[in-house]
């Protein structure tokens, strides 16, 4: 049974791509509210298909993924655009709207949202000077460089004020400084009580969180340590 | 939240047009092709009808009278022709007219000309001419008059000759042509208004195809299908809008470089003047054409990718 307290849950969850790669195994694990949880693990251990699972851009093999007790894959269009709407996500190849500003990239987000003219002109600037990147606001993507991009779509992710941010290796492109800083805008956002989902496979954002991290191998939970540390 | 969503829409469709400068650009020359070819449709069927009606006036049938026969006769007959419905014209040429008339036409043969005044009097019966409302209606106007319906008072008959059973073979082409042709016509229109539409229809679901990465990102942000369709299907009108004035425009001159071609080939008809006189008629054709298949297309090529 699914207890309250719990926000997510992966419920033996399992991935099978139609080309018969199998990116996930019997996945179980739950995450509760205002949790701050890391998910680790090599390189095609199979953490992207987990996330695009739960925002429903794939669908599982096998198994249940709930959100507040609601089975995700059970919602119908109108559901899941809502749905993801409460949800920011930090994409690995940033997919950012190409023909768009950055303005118009987090614009967008919250014009789908639904928001106001007079909301998304006091709330753009802001969130792009929370990620550092004001003198940016009228470039397209293609003129920025790959760590921009990433603080773009951190911006986007953050500007609805969504109940989880997830954010798929958010830092990859960063240099320290810059990784430090998003960290720090991940820990904060956290505190104000947003639960974050981030993989990651960097060992020092790892260790100075100091969370809960579950491990990942070959489409498997090998571990889930309330503090943990990333062990190789 | 209606109309700020639909401004919204609105606002974004412009963007995109005038953003995606080249794929717009050879979006509307496309578009222009296939409205090119629902003008030259819309000319072509006007072509038709004005030969066909000019074909259907050349064909009458000519009832030539005995020299014998009593004008009064032969208004009888006149008014019981007009009566009927297939008849939709009949004129009366008296003895003297015919005979004016034939020496006008032989004014150039003195050995006729001499015959006829040997002769001492005229030789040439009166005529009916009638014309029928439709090409097929003349072999019941033949039957009406051989039954018995052009008799003189003492019942003997007074039609010397109907010309209709000389001509029948002719004529019976001619109605055959008439209704091929329309038929031809008809099912040219409608094939090459599919193959124009399906080029439009490609073009811009292949600028669609292009931003499908686009449109899933959308759907992850949790954009709603309509506001992810409406800015595409907006373009998809201005194409049609924008292809649709600058066919238009250049009808003018092609049609006027056509225009006195036409005229000599088809009697009467100048393509130029038709443009000038049905312009508003032909311009809602072309536009409303444009703008339907703009934003049919965009509604159709979009489905596909707002599946996630
Ligand atoms: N669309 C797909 N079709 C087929 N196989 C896929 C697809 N996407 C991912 N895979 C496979 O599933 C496995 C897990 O991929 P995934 O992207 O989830 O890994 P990851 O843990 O995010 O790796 P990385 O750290 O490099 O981002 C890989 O073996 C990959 O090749
Ligand atoms: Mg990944």
């Amino acid at each position: 049974m699914i207890e309250l307290k719990v926000m997510i849950v992966f419920d033996r969850v399992s991935k099978v791509y139609p080309d018969s790669s199998v990116a996930l195994e019997e996945v179980t694990f739950s995450i509760e509210p205002k949790e701050f949880i890391s998910i680790v693990g090599p390189s095609g251990a199979g953490k992207t298909t987990l996330l695009k699972l739960f925002l429903g851009e794939e669908k599982p093999t096998r198994g249940v993924i709930y959100y507040e007790s609601v089975n995700v894959h059970a919602l119908d269009k109108k559901e899941i655009n809502e749905f993801r709407r409460r949800v920011g996500m930090v994409f690995q190849d940033f997919r950012l709207l190409p023909n768009k500003t950055v303005y118009e990239n987090i614009a967008f987000t919250m014009e789908a949202a639904g928001r106001t003219d007079e909301e998304i002109e006091s709330d753009v600037p802001h969130v792009l000077e929370l990620v550092d990147l004001t003198p940016k606001i009228w470039n397209f993507p293609r003129e920025l460089s790959g760590g921009e991009k990433q603080r773009v779509a951190i911006a986007r992710a953050l500007v609805n004020e969504p109940e989880v941010i997830i954010a798929d290796e958010p830092t990859g492109n960063l240099d320290p400084v810059n990784t430090y800083d998003v960290v720090q805008i991940l820990k904060k956002i956290n505190n104000l009580g947003t639960t974050v989902i981030l993989t990651t496979h960097n060992k020092g954002i790892i260790d100075s969180l100091n969370g809960r991290v579950v491990a990942i191998e070959q489409g498997r939970v090998v571990r889930d340590d309330k503090a943990g540390k990333y062990f190789k | 939240m209606f109309w700020m969503k639909l401004k919204r829409i609105i606002r974004t469709g412009f963007f995109n047009f005038w953003r995606d400068g080249t794929v717009s650009l050879a979006s509307v020359l496309v578009m222009m092709v296939t409205l090119m070819v629902v003008g030259l449709i819309s000319f072509s069927g006007a072509i038709l009808d004005i030969t066909l009606l000019e074909l259907r006036n050349k064909i009458d049938i000519n009832v030539t009278f005995v020299t014998s026969a009593k004008e009064e006769d032969i208004l009888n007959v006149r008014h019981a022709l007009e009566s009927l419905t297939e008849v939709s014209l009949v004129t009366y040429v008296s003895r003297d007219e015919a005979l004016t008339a034939f020496k006008e036409r032989h004014s150039s043969d003195q050995s006729i000309l001499s015959a006829l005044d040997e002769l001492g009097e005229n030789p040439l019966g009166a005529v009916l001419n009638i014309k029928a409302r439709d090409p097929s209606q003349y072999a019941s106007v033949a039957e009406f008059l051989e039954g018995g319906n052009a008799l003189s008072s003492d019942g003997i008959t007074i039609v010397d000759r109907i010309n209709y059973f000389e001509n029948k073979a002719a004529i019976d082409k001619l109605t055959h042509i008439i209704a091929s042709a329309d038929r031809m016509g008809f099912a040219l229109t409608i094939f090459l208004a599919i193959i124009s539409v399906l080029i439009a229809f490609n073009t811009i679901r292949l600028t669609i195809y292009i931003a499908r990465d686009e449109i899933s990102v959308m759907r992850l942000v949790g954009a709603s299908t309509t506001y992810i369709q409406g800015p595409f299907v907006v373009v998809g009108i201005i194409y049609g809008i924008t292809a649709g004035f600058l066919t238009l425009l250049l009808l003018l001159p092609l049609t006027y470089w056509l225009g006195s071609t036409t005229e000599s080939f088809f009697i009467g008809f100048n393509i130029f003047s038709y443009y000038l006189r049905h312009f508003l008629e032909i311009a809602l054709i072309i536009v409303a054409s444009g703008v339907f298949i703009g934003a049919i297309s965009s509604l159709l090529a979009i489905r596909k990718y707002l599946k996630v």
